[in-house]
């Protein structure tokens, strides 16, 4: 199977100065969770601005779905890929139905198409139909990044962005979001870019781990693999986190 | 007493005219010249510029310099309407642009992240937005302009200035307040309903 996104060479710089990303090559296949896990200024979130284009590399390919970003009409591919972000950006003057249904709508679905879509989609991330009618300002931060979740599936696309989704929120509701992610994730299958620096998160929730250093991928590896490395970079990573993973347990 | 009722009436209604027609003018170039900055950054510092001068511009002088202008100078009132717009410019520009670069960017990335067009931002999220903001300053310019459309009466624009500029000569207090009054009360009037306005259009 071909992969759904890939990294051939890429390299991403601002001007001439500071380089974000370094000769980076990656392949995600259909169907898995890759986590880009690093720390602040590792090029995370620059990797996952490349795949739907808001941001252009400064040299090298990137492939989704055997057709370069730069080939792609920008705004198809970016309705062809679900985004949620550690704000959720979710708009303040949209009730949270019209919020789900932006992408159905801006897709031109039909109206009586777009309700009953919102509603399989409010069922799916675990909120009562009612809250349809009310706007983000009513909601608590936890059905808020639900929202934000049910609004990047929609329009059902097969690759899923998601940058530190869950990041804002308290320890209790995070857990609970993640578990609920990995059973939504057992049955759609998307192909999912997962931005984080939590290496618990990363462990739970990855098929794979990629390790991000200052702008160089320095690992990819299982959560299997990944506990078990005696990568130096690895092991320094996972020594951050010392007291909450013992060694060889994921 | 009944003609001077009348009177008062005749120039409020004049006074209106000038006030209404320059704000109609100046909502129609300003607001998209404020999004038009936000869209091209280079033009920002020019077109921010040129409005700030003209409002350092002394509106007597302003009146005077736009006399010469053809078709414009034909008409007392039309001069008017002219200067007064030009003078509401730099608040609806500037409060377009602020209003829109206020945006929340992590909702205008949200929005471009999924697909939305410019166009769609701009309609759909940017402006609904910023409406609040922008029509703070419309408030502000209408308040400025009902006082400064009192000055037009020195060019033979009419509007209650008239009272003011006869009062003055007569050293009349009384005739002076006959167009400060309901000048005043103008003022007031825009500044509740747009104030109004304003919040209710502010996102929550």
């Amino acid at each position: 199977m071909n992969p759904a996104i890939r990294f051939r060479d890429v390299s991403y710089r601002i001007g001439n100065a500071r380089e974000l990303l370094h000769h980076l090559n990656l392949e995600i296949q259909p169907g898995e969770t890759v986590i880009l896990l690093g720390r602040s200024g590792s090029g995370k979130t620059t990797t996952l601005k490349l795949i739907n284009h808001l941001l252009t590399p400064s040299s090298g390919d990137i492939t989704v779905n055997d057709r370069l970003t730069r080939e792609w009409d920008v705004i198809q591919l970016r309705r062809s890929i679900g985004y949620v972000i550690q704000d959720i950006g979710l708009f303040p003057h949209f009730t949270i139905a019209r919020n789900i249904g932006l992408v159905p709508k801006i897709e031109n679905w039909p109206e009586a198409k777009i309700q009953s879509r919102t509603r399989e989609l409010l069922q799916l991330v675990g909120l009562e139909s009612d809250i349809a009618a009310r706007y983000p300002h009513e909601l608590s931060g936890g059905q808020r990044q639900r929202v934000g979740v049910a609004r990047a599936l929609a329009a059902d696309p097969p690759i899923l962005l998601m940058d530190e989704p869950f990041g804002a929120l308290d320890p209790i509701t995070r857990a609970e979001l993640q578990r609920e992610f990995l059973e939504l994730q057992r049955s759609l299958r998307k192909t999912v870019v997962f931005v984080t620096h939590d290496l618990r998160e990363a462990l739970l929730l990855g098929t794979r781990i990629a390790l991000l250093e200052a702008g160089r991928m320095v690992a990819m590896l299982s959560a299997e693999e990944f506990v078990k490395s005696s990568d130096p970079l690895v092991l320094a990573y996972m020594r951050a986190f010392e007291p909450a993973v013992p060694r060889g347990q994921a | 007493m009944s003609q001077n009722h009348a009177e008062v009436m005749e120039l409020t209604l004049e006074h209106l005219w000038l006030v209404g027609a320059s704000m109609f003018c100046a909502v129609l170039i300003g607001i998209p010249l404020g999004i038009l900055i936000t869209r091209w950054p280079v033009l920002d510092k020019p077109i921010l510029g040129s409005a700030n001068i003209i409002q350092t511009i002394p509106s007597l002088a302003l009146f005077g310099f736009l006399l010469p202008a053809p078709w414009i100078g034909a008409r007392a009132d039309r001069l008017a309407i002219l200067a007064l717009t030009l003078y509401a410019l730099l608040p609806l520009i500037r409060n377009t642009y602020v209003g829109i670069r206020s945006v929340d960017p992590s909702v205008v990335e949200a929005g471009r992240g999924m697909g939305m067009t410019n166009p769609q931002l701009l309609w759909q999220v940017q402006l609904p937005l910023a409406l609040g903001v922008i029509v703070a300053g419309v408030r502000v310019a209408t308040v400025i302009s009902v006082g400064l459309a009192t000055i037009a009466a020195a060019i033979g624009a009419g509007g209650l200035g008239e009272y003011i500029f006869r009062g003055l000569a007569m050293v009349n207090n009384q005739v002076i307040l006959a167009g400060a009054i309901p000048a005043a009360l103008m003022a007031l009037l825009a500044d509740v309903v747009l104030g109004w306005l304003e919040k209710r259009l502010s996102p929550r």
